[in-house]
Formats: C-alpha cells, sequence, structure tokens
C-alpha cells in the first residue's frame, strides 16, 4: 500500500509548484486574463520546454509517458495558481483523446506538436441542445469523396479560440441520441467553413461557438472507426475527470490555507476572528471536505491502475459529484469568512471560487454524476 | 498510488477470515448483536475467550504482555475484517483502555495483578470519568480521593457508567488535590466495584435499554496501592489514553456492512408497488451516505499508511471519528426512514416479526443508541476544537 507520488511524479509537481509560487502570482494572472489572446504564449513555450505538455503521451511519440497519477499531479499544482493557460483543454481533454486514438498517422502528426508547444487543441464537444449528455449531437459528418462533410454547431467550446485544431464529434449514423453513429474527427481550426466566435468565461479561460458549414475533411481524420466515437470518449472520460477534480482539489486547498491565514490577522472585537469557535468549526469541516476530496481522487487513481472497471467508473463519478458539493461548500466558505472583502473582485479568493464553478459544470455536474452513479450502484 | 497487501498479508487475511468463519457462529451474532434476551454478559465474555485462545484478544498490547506482535498493516487487516463480518468489537473498557495505562504507567505489582485477567475476560472494567458536572470539560471533575494513611477516602458521583452493572473493577479520575490548575491535583484510581460504599444507579437510554449507569461513592476505602503512578499527576496517563480510545474510530468496515444490510432492505421494502431502492430520490439519499463512505475509506487507508510508516495517529484520529459517527448516524436514519411505521412499534406490546418488519426493532435502537456516538470519546464538537487547535493553528 502506497499513497506517494513516485520521485519523478514529485519532480514535476514541484517543478509546476515553484513555477506558480515564483512566475504566476495573482497580478501576473490578471494582466494575462486582461491581454487580447487571454493567456501567455511564453508561458506556454516556457510549459514546452520543461517537459509539462509531454506528460501523458508515449515516449514513441516523445511523450513523458505518464500516468493519470502524472496528470493529476500536474492539474492540483496548476489549480493552486488558477493558471489559464489551455493545460487541461490541450493536453488532458485533446491530448488524452488523441493518445488513446488508434489512428496511428494522425497520431504522429500530432502528438510531437501538442509537445513542442506549436499545438494547442479543443474538444467541440457541446451543443446548444446537449448540455451533458455527450451522445446527444445533431452536428452531422455526411459522407462525400474520400471523407465527410461537417455541419453544425458547437457551442462553448473550452479554449475554441486559442485552439488550432479541434477534435469534433460529429453524427455519421443514427438519431440525435444514439451512443452508436457518433464519430470523432480532427479539424483544422483554419478549414473553410469553420467559424471560431471566442468569448471569455466567468473563471478568465476563454470558450467559442464554433460553427461547421460543409466542412470537408479526409477520412484519415478519424481518431477511430466512424460512430465508434462515444467509446473512445468513455475511455478518456475518467482520466480527464480525475484531472480536472485534481484542479479542484488543488483550488479547495488553496482558499481553505488563505482563509485560515486571513482569519488570523483580521481583528474584530479586539481579537483575531480566527479565535472564534464558531468560525473554527466551519473552517474545520471546509478542511475535513478537502480531505474526503482527496480521499477520494486517490482511490480513482489507485483503481485507474486495476482492472475493475466498474469499480473505478463508479469512483470517477462519485468524486466529480464530490468536487461539486465540497467544492461549493470550500468557496462558499471562504467569502463568507472573508467577509466584506471576500465579495471584492480584487481579491484573489472569487477567482478561484469561480474556476471551481466552472469545472463543476465542466463534463457534467454534481446532480448528472451523481445520478450515472446510483444507475451503476443501485439499479439491477 | 496502490492499495495493494503484501502476499504474507493476504495470507493473514484468509487466516483471520476462516478463524472468523468458522468461531462466530449464529447464536453468538444474535446475543452480541442485542437480540431480546439472553445472557449479554456471558456471551461477551464468552466470544472474547475464543480470541483470548487464539491468542487474538489484545492485537494493540505489547507482545511482552500478551500482545500479538502483529504488524500495523495485520492489525488493520484484522479490525477490517472484524467489522465486515459484523462482529461487535471486543468491550474496551479493560482491554483497549485501562490496560495501556496499566502497562505504560503502572507498576510491576499492578502489571501482574490486572493484565493477566482483562487478557482472559476474567475481569470485567468500566471507566469513571464523566460526572454531572464534568461532560467535555472533564478536567472539572470532582469527585474527591482524600489520602489517610495507606488508603484513599473516595466520594463522589459517576455518571454515563458504560456496562458498571457488570463491573468488577472501575478506573477512575479522582481530585486529590485542590488549589492548582483543574488538569493538576487529578489522579487515576483502580477501584473494586465490591467496595462498600459504591452504588450503581441504572440509566435507561432513549433505545429503551439499560447500559449506561450512574456510580455513586460514599466514603469507600480504596488501598493506596491501587494509585496508577503518581499522585495528582492522572491527567497525563488520561490524556494518553484518550488519544488510544479516538483510533479507529473510522468503523469503516462496520459502516461498510451496515450500507449493504441497507440496500438489501431497500431492494424488499416497497412503496406503490415499487422498490425503495428503485426510488430517485431515495437513491439520491443513499448515495449522498455511500460516496461519503468510499472517501472515508481511502482517508482511513491514508491515515494507516501514514502508521505502518512510523508516524503516530495525531489528529487525523479525530477527523476519522467525526466522519465516521457522522456517516454511522446518516445510515441509522435511513434505516429508520425505511423502517416508517414499523420503526415506532415496541417489542413488548407488539411483535414485529408478524408485521413482517422485522428490521425495525433494530432499525430504530440503533438509530436512537446511536446518537451517543457523536458525543461519548470527546464529543465531535470537541474534536472539531483539536483539529482547529493541532492542524490549523487556530
Amino acid at each position: 500500500m502506497n499513497f506517494d507520488f513516485t520521485e519523478e511524479q514529485t519532480m514535476i509537481k514541484d517543478s509546476v509548484s515553484r513555477f506558480v509560487r515564483d512566475e504566476y502570482d495573482f497580478d501576473t494572472r490578471t494582466k494575462i486574463v486582461a491581454s487580447e489572446e487571454g493567456i501567455s504564449r511564453e508561458f506556454w513555450s516556457m510549459f514546452a520546454e520543461l517537459g509539462w505538455l509531454s506528460v501523458p503521451f508515449a515516449e514513441e511519440y516523445g511523450g513523458f509517458g505518464g500516468s493519470v497519477e502524472d496528470i493529476a499531479a500536474v492539474m492540483e499544482e496548476l489549480g493552486k495558481g488558477i493558471v489559464v493557460e489551455p493545460y487541461a483543454s490541450t493536453v488532458v481533454v485533446f491530448g488524452g483523446l488523441m493518445a488513446a486514438s488508434d489512428n496511428e498517422s494522425l497520431k504522429t502528426a500530432i502528438i510531437p506538436s501538442i509537445i513542442d508547444g506549436s499545438c494547442m487543441g479543443s474538444f467541440a464537444s457541446t451543443e446548444a441542445q446537449s448540455r451533458y449528455e455527450m451522445s446527444d449531437v445533431a452536428t452531422t459528418a455526411t459522407a462525400c469523396d474520400g471523407g465527410y462533410k461537417i455541419s453544425g454547431e458547437k457551442t462553448v467550446v473550452a479554449n475554441g479560440g486559442t485552439a488550432n485544431k479541434l477534435i469534433v464529434t460529429a453524427r455519421t449514423s443514427g438519431d440525435q441520441y444514439d451512443r452508436a453513429g457518433v464519430s470523432l474527427f480532427l479539424v483544422d481550426a483554419e478549414a473553410s467553413g469553420v467559424e471560431v466566435k471566442s468569448y471569455k468565461m466567468m473563471d478568465g479561460q476563454s470558450a467559442a461557438t464554433v460553427t461547421l458549414k460543409d466542412v470537408v475533411v479526409a477520412e484519415s481524420q478519424l481518431l477511430n472507426a466512424a460512430g465508434e466515437g462515444m467509446d473512445l470518449i468513455d475511455q478518456v472520460m475518467p482520466q480527464i475527470l480525475m484531472g480536472l477534480s485534481a484542479e479542484a482539489l488543488g483550488i479547495m486547498a488553496t482558499l481553505n490555507t488563505t482563509t485560515v491565514e486571513y482569519t488570523k490577522v483580521r481583528q474584530q472585537f479586539d481579537t483575531p476572528i480566527s479565535s472564534f469557535q464558531v468560525l473554527q468549526h466551519r473552517m474545520v469541516d471546509t478542511f475535513m471536505a478537502c480531505e474526503q476530496t482527496k480521499s477520494m481522487l486517490y482511490r480513482g487513481l489507485c483503481q485507474a491502475g486495476e482492472d475493475d472497471r466498474h469499480a473505478l467508473l463508479k469512483t470517477v463519478h462519485a468524486l466529480k459529484a464530490t468536487v461539486a458539493r465540497y467544492g461549493r461548500l470550500v468557496g462558499e466558505e471562504a467569502i463568507q469568512i472573508h467577509g466584506g472583502i471576500g465579495m471584492t473582485d480584487e481579491l484573489n479568493i472569487g477567482h478561484y471560487v469561480k474556476r471551481l464553478m466552472m469545472i463543476n459544470v465542466t463534463f457534467g455536474d454534481g446532480d448528472f454524476h451523481q445520478k450515472k452513479f446510483n444507475q451503476l450502484a443501485y439499479s439491477a | 498510488m496502490d492499495i495493494n497487501f503484501s502476499s504474507e498479508d493476504l495470507a493473514f487475511r484468509d487466516e483471520v477470515r476462516d478463524f472468523f468463519d468458522r468461531e462466530y457462529d449464529s447464536s453468538t451474532a444474535d446475543q452480541l448483536n442485542g437480540a431480546q434476551g439472553g445472557d449479554y454478559k456471558g456471551a461477551i465474555v464468552a466470544w472474547q475467550k475464543k480470541l483470548h485462545a487464539k491468542g487474538w484478544i489484545a492485537p494493540g498490547w505489547p507482545a511482552e504482555y500478551g500482545g500479538t506482535d502483529w504488524t500495523a498493516t495485520q492489525k488493520f487487516i484484522y479490525e477490517t475484517e472484524r467489522g465486515l463480518a459484523g462482529i461487535p468489537d471486543v468491550v474496551p473498557f479493560g482491554l483497549k483502555m485501562v490496560a495501556p495505562v496499566i502497562y505504560t504507567f503502572g507498576n510491576e505489582e499492578q502489571k501482574a495483578k490486572f493484565l493477566p485477567r482483562i487478557l482472559d475476560s476474567e475481569d470485567w472494567w468500566c471507566q469513571g470519568y464523566s460526572e454531572p458536572g464534568a461532560g467535555s470539560d472533564l478536567a472539572a471533575l470532582n469527585t474527591t480521593a482524600d489520602y489517610a494513611g495507606d488508603n484513599y477516602i473516595v466520594n463522589g458521583r459517576k455518571i454515563w457508567t458504560t456496562f458498571a452493572q457488570y463491573a468488577d473493577w472501575i478506573f477512575c479520575l479522582v481530585r486529590t488535590s485542590k488549589g492548582m490548575r483543574k488538569q493538576q491535583g487529578i489522579s487515576f484510581l483502580l477501584i473494586d466495584m465490591k467496595t462498600p460504599g459504591i452504588t450503581v444507579k441504572p440509566i435507561v437510554t432513549i433505545d429503551g435499554k439499560h447500559s449506561l449507569n450512574e456510580v455513586l461513592f460514599e466514603d469507600c476505602v480504596v488501598p493506596a496501592e491501587n494509585l496508577i503512578g503518581e499522585q495528582d499527576k492522572g491527567w497525563t496517563y488520561a490524556k494518553a489514553l484518550l488519544a488510544h480510545e479516538r483510533t479507529g474510530m473510522a468503523e469503516v468496515a462496520d459502516s461498510t456492512r451496515m450500507l449493504e444490510a441497507l440496500k438489501q432492505r431497500a431492494s424488499v421494502e416497497v412503496n406503490g408497488g415499487k422498490a425503495m431502492i428503485e426510488d430517485p430520490i431515495f437513491q439520491m439519499r443513499l448515495s449522498d451516505i455511500e460516496m461519503e463512505l468510499m472517501a472515508l475509506e481511502y482517508t482511513e487507508l491514508r491515515v494507516f499508511a501514514s502508521m505502518a510508516a512510523g508516524g503516530m495517529p495525531g489528529s487525523e484520529s479525530s477527523l476519522l471519528k467525526i466522519k465516521g459517527t457522522e456517516i454511522s448516524q446518516a445510515i441509522h436514519e435511513l434505516q429508520l426512514q425505511l423502517a416508517s411505521y414499523y420503526g415506532g412499534a415496541l417489542p413488548d406490546d407488539l411483535n414485529a416479526e408478524q408485521l413482517r418488519h422485522d428490521f425495525a426493532f433494530e432499525a430504530r435502537g440503533k438509530y436512537m443508541y446511536g446518537r451517543a456516538a457523536t458525543i461519548y470519546g470527546g464529543s465531535n464538537e470537541v474534536q472539531r476544537n483539536v483539529i482547529a487547535k493541532a492542524v490549523l493553528g487556530l
């Protein structure tokens, strides 16, 4: 039994941690968010040089050959700095899908460009009506000479504006809600017929509405067999959800520490407010919430290395539901205990909370995942 | 990260499972789990003697006094298997509470006199800590022990004394000196329950049962040789014991077993012709608990792993106690909700089996008595104080 990160994992974790501490203070982040593109390309190149962009990829593509544990280690530290550069969408989501693809020529072409920082990627799955059901796909891909023509609209595509490559879900067969018939295509953001409208989200990251009008893609751009895209998504989703949850854990831990420290210096009634038992107990509750979230993440990381898929899925749904519940508790308590200052845009607290809120709705909120958990656990 | 056990540990687990399978028969189970009637004390003593014969009665003790010499991992496996098998823990007052104080702070005569009789369950112990005026603020205790010649004369009242009606001995915190900080001047005294001047008054609890008592001391003459360690230093000894008491309060395996039973029951109980476990709202209540328990299982494993690596159980045990008791109470609540009307039926007046809801008595009993879990062993509010101070530095 062992709950420690390996030496290699600890090194990369420390490297991200040092970056956040030394180079990504809240002022720096605020300036990046206010800039035109909303991210720092300079930092992105640095991430590439430090090898962070290579973490989940196999060594044969020039990757680090890491596991979901390595991803979690990086994401937790990025969370502590609410880093806005699109690590999750490019490396964890887009990269995760690419790594799981069985299209070798596509992988050979794309993965090295993720690793060297030249390719930013994004996963375009959500549609106006689809909410969290990934298989609700109205976008169509109709077979044509040597490939497909894709038409449809994708909404709130995370970092769609900065990505030069998109993985798009489009229906090659079946009805709108069918699992079968959803296909995954790699689409160039510059391709003819692709229109990207980017906008800022409350967490400082950007999203885009991507309109596809008769976009022609070759058959070689399919990530796996036509119509079987959901299988690939399902395969990668636990890793994605654990990565996002690790980011949330980093945010929750930071909110808790910041709040505890604040109560020690804030004086009211001639005494630090940390001396009030009612506040102490609330901070103990948020501390325990964070520990429980960490335990659930570690449960997932342990089970990711085992064969019991059913057990892993249960844990991952429970994890995302726990992040939703305890993330909200931690965020709301941080604001409450800070008092008036916690309401200000100038303080970092609210920005950490807003990223937690966005993680909550990314790939299914707490209720969505708890319902999935219930189906797995209680339905005959 | 992994939670794999070594092949030696897995072999040990099989041995424990096998022993429990063989020795823990259904009549023992019924009596220990509080089935109506029967000789409760006799059943417990008989079961504990079986464990003693096997050499497994005191895993926590050092081997030289009769402990098992198990590794931390083996102790953890043993506790987990016990919980999963639905076997109640040993009665803690002798084996887990006073014995560590005796073998840590007692003299050779005391060790020789008391430890063997605790090991073979010949002596039944109870704990004389709380008083009407000293609950969470234990150091406010007021029972006095005045030194007179070779004896102490004890006067006062102890309360919430579990199983005092069965006890041969009581270990007490008593005030031997006044006029200093209230934690000073407290001594740790062992008292024979047959001592003239002791009266045990039953307290019936809200589950309708009698496990708690008030113990009154009127001019009880206690030999000074029954004092543990030095006079006025009892608080130090008791504090060491409290850390012991809190470890292993998460009871994850016990809760896991209860939750499985609850799910089974929910697939039988119906409303409008549909099993309760298929009800979406009931499912949400169930998974609220199950998810929390899944996380706690790993919190416990994390604490255990750090202990196995040589760490000491510190304030983590407070976290385990808070979460563990909150979860077991949540299970009790849902069990009673499932019992609906039948949870209200009283065994003396109504035969629940005839109502085909025979789990309902137990559901109410567990719910009612289970309220105590967040009060005893240092209330959950006190545990939060501990974490606030020790972990958060508040």
